[in-house]
């Protein structure tokens, strides 16, 4: 009877093994494609940068398409934007059975506010713009670091990101309560984005943070940033929920999130900061920083000055004047008048660049002029560092110094090794080293840093020798099940207390459970969907698999060994992910361990939707490059209509398959506008384009 | 083929590698050894943790001790999938009320008396 039970214990335990191994697969899948999309971003800043640099216009009108691109982000100052973006003039209806502030607000406000939102009412656009005017004179007054004391409300609760998932925030106020004289909180950024209550959630912190100032404390993450919402969701949902009043909505969260605090220390012992830090990190300078001026963070590469140089020089050798084909006068050469009237020849790349940077220049002084600016600090554009802003009269640091911090505190990871380096994979910030950590703490006299930024399947995670706490917030943040949110409490001694929990009521009882069977079919509901995610990165990528699978059949038998297979998958996808561990999963039908890799590169294409009538590599781009390309829809389209005309459709292609080296006649446009049914006046909405390209659903 | 059972099982170790520096924690060896599709029993376990030389204190192991050790598990093909109806009747030994099940302390009380 023992051996009997022997066997069995040791069938199990190999059964719970395989189990694990699986879930943690499919954890580090859903990972790595996380991050390797943060990696668009730099994608989409060679875009901009090729379009800056290299990129010749073959016409006037091709030129002003693109300098519009550049100049998107217009920055209203203070008294510009109370009057755009007033709300006074905004009626509320009687038929509106929503909840109704005035201000100042009152718990009473807070209470109505969250019944709402939990029967899926919405708060009218009039109440909204208002709060955003109160909340922003509020947080103008705070400091760049808030400082909290436990001797006056004996415990600090601190949550993680929360992307948009109200349900957690309800959770948190269900299990901890709601904030009050006697119940602190900091919330550490990244509410809003990927989730679809980001508004919510926004509304209900703004609204706490007026009735409890003193209480309740708000740290920026890297996602309130208006770039990175017209890629991650906060602008969709707002341009959905409030059609009328949405761009004016955008307009007033773009300003406030540059007005909320950067850091918030608790007794002068502990620093909670979105990101991280690097080695380079000074409070003192964050301190004194002016943080509204770093509206977004996203920046394309400075060119360097010495390389402008010879080039110039090799110009000036040419003979240049002339014409262009739209018969513009060549300007004179490397004049530095800025006379707009004059577009330079656009034969030569380098003259167009220095205009465009000329008149993005100009376009700043003619706000300037317009508004009658006394101060002399300089607009701060989206894509400021390609013009020339003059030095301001400030303390020794410069622009860029004090950027860096920023960036730093919003966008930096912990790494187990010593050391500090750039962080590759996200496009910002660094990976910062225990070194750095424990040389931080030393200087500062801290003890240690609360962060934020990553999900932990935990909901929480030490590292540095427990000197770093990274706490999330957010519960099922890649799929229902995949890890529990948390909260951390704090109390005069500072010693952490956890609470975790998960939004989903069946997945938190399943992983309490024993049963076996419902484990394995949580895992395998988790684990379907991080596959499908990997497929149709896989599809995106088919041609450099051919080629990659072809080096590895010299004799043209069209198939390859499974081991070659893993090795030609990681060189194209550089996931970093264990594919011969995966392949069980990804590959089906193998001939004496040999796979046919055509036809299995056939069945990943035939799940996505029917668009048989477009070519496959120009689809494939579009796979590869959809967030890219939603990205640059969003910042094209003006007035978040989520329409394009169909010429800036035209014209973006066009620049787009310059850049990615594609061939794209205007059939093959035609093609592309065909594969969605658009008759919106000759208006492209892109949305539904995007959709149309989405791999299907496995079928079970 | 002796490279590529090293590279499954050094993905397999990576999963579980958390600090990306080559070492895991000794009690997750086991679950490793039976991920890579083996069906080694406890006291299997132990001896084959025995061959490896775990690091103190923290008791890690290193894919560089762990790998050939392994290597050569898998190349002589040791602890072989149990075959089903050997399973079954292992099941039917101990369910001496013939109820199709066996519970959670039948099987503790079974291990624990040797």
């Amino acid at each position: 009877a023992f051996k009997a039970a022997v066997l069995i214990q040791q069938w199990y335990r190999r059964h719970v093994a395989r189990l694990e191994m699986r879930r943690r697969c499919t954890w580090r899948i859903f990972q790595s494609i996380e991050y390797s999309c943060e990696q668009d971003q730099i994608k989409l800043h060679n875009f901009f940068s090729y379009l800056m640099d290299q990129f010749t216009p073959s016409s006037s009108k091709e030129r002003d398409f693109i300098s519009r691109m550049f100049i998107s982000g217009e920055s209203y100052k203070e008294a510009e934007l109370e009057k755009y973006c007033d709300y006074e003039s905004i009626e509320v209806p009687d038929s509106y059975t929503g909840p109704h502030l005035s201000f100042p607000l009152l718990p009473d406000h807070a209470t109505a506010l969250l019944e709402a939102f939990q029967q899926k009412q919405q708060l009218h656009a009039r109440y909204v713009l208002n709060l955003l005017h109160e909340t922003r004179k509020h947080l103008k007054q705070l400091p760049n670091i808030s400082h909290v004391s436990t001797c006056y409300s004996e415990e600090v609760t601190v949550c993680g990101d929360l992307h948009g998932q109200l349900d957690d925030l309800f959770l948190i106020f269900y299990k901890n309560g709601l904030p009050s004289p006697s119940k602190s909180y900091v919330f550490n950024g990244d509410f809003v984005d990927r989730g679809k209550q980001s508004l919510e959630i926004l509304v209900i912190l703004f609204t706490f943070l007026l009735i409890y100032p003193k209480e309740v404390h708000l740290n920026r993450g890297n996602h309130e940033d208006h770039m990175v919402n017209l890629r991650y969701g906060f602008t969709k949902e707002v341009m959905q929920k409030y059609k009328v009043h949405g761009k004016k909505i955008l307009r007033m969260f773009q300003n406030v999130f540059c007005w909320l605090p950067l850091a918030t220390l608790i007794d002068q012992k502990v620093l909670i900061i979105h990101g991280g830090i690097s080695d380079s990190t000074d409070l003192d300078m964050l301190e004194k920083i002016q943080r509204d001026k770093f509206i977004s963070v996203l920046r394309l590469k400075k060119r360097k000055e010495s390389s402008r140089k010879p080039q110039i020089q090799a110009i000036n050798g040419e003979s240049e004047s002339g014409t262009d084909a739209a018969g513009n006068e060549a300007a004179p050469k490397l004049s530095l008048q800025p006379q707009s009237a004059q577009a330079p020849s656009t034969a030569n790349r380098l003259e167009f660049s220095r205009w465009l940077r000329q008149t993005v220049q100009e376009q700043i002084d003619t706000c300037r002029r317009l508004v009658d600016i006394s101060e002399s600090e300089p607009e701060e554009l989206t894509y400021s560092s390609m013009v020339s802003l003059k030095d301001v009269d400030e303390p020794c640091w410069t622009r860029q110094e004090e950027w860096k911090q920023v960036l730093d505190i919003l966008w930096s990871d912990p790494m187990p090794q010593e050391g500090c380096r750039e962080n590759k994979v996200r496009g910002g910030g660094c990976y910062f080293g225990p070194d750095v950590t424990e040389k931080f703490l030393d200087k500062y006299s801290l003890q240690f840093l609360i962060r934020s930024h990553e999900c932990k399947q935990e909901g929480y995670e030490f590292c540095h020798n427990r000197k770093v706490l990274t706490i999330f917030s957010a519960s099922n943040y890649y799929e229902i099940g995949s890890n529990r949110g948390a909260y951390v409490k704090l109390g005069p001694d500072l010693i952490p207390h956890f609470v975790q929990y998960q939004a989903n009521k069946t997945a938190h009882m399943l992983t309490m459970t024993q049963r076996q069977g419902f484990l394995v079919a949580l895992i395998s509901r988790v684990e379907e969907s991080a596959f499908r995610a990997l497929r149709e990165k896989l599809f995106a990528h088919t041609s450099a698999l051919i080629s990659a699978f072809r080096s590895y059949d010299g004799d043209n038998t069209g198939k390859i060994t499974l081991s070659n297979w893993a090795t030609a998958v990681e060189s194209v996808l550089r996931l970093g992910l264990p594919w011969r561990m995966l392949r069980p999963q990804l590959v089906h039908s193998t001939e004496d361990g040999m796979l046919e890799y055509k036809s299995w590169l056939d069945d990943l294409a035939m799940e996505q939707r029917s668009q048989e009538h477009i070519q496959s590599s120009l689809l494939e781009v579009i796979y590869r490059n959809r967030s890219n390309l939603e990205t640059i829809f969003r910042i094209i389209d003006r007035d978040h209509s989520g329409l394009i005309s169909f010429e800036e459709f035209q014209q973006t292609w066009k620049l787009f398959s310059s850049h990615m080296n594609i061939e794209l006649t205007d059939d093959g446009i035609n093609d592309l506008v065909r594969s969605i049914d658009f008759n919106k006046d000759g208006n492209i909405d892109f949305n539904e384009f995007l959709e149309a390209f989405r791999l299907i659903k496995q079928r079970p | 083929l002796v490279a590529e059972i090293e590279k499954k099982i050094t993905e397999a170790f990576e999963v579980f590698d958390r600090e990306a520096n080559k070492t895991v924690d000794v009690r997750e060896i086991g679950c490793i050894v039976r991920s890579l599709g083996c069906f080694p029993n406890e006291a299997e376990v132990q001896e084959l943790l025995a061959k490896i030389e775990v690091e103190e204190p923290g008791g890690f192991v290193h894919l560089e001790k762990f790998l050939p050790v392994m290597t050569e598990v898998l190349l002589d093909r040791r602890f072989r999938p149990i075959p089903e109806d050997v399973i079954l009747h292992a099941f039917e030994a101990l369910d001496e009320n013939k109820c199709g099940y066996i519970t959670q302390e039948d099987l503790v009380k079974h291990l624990t008396e040797e």
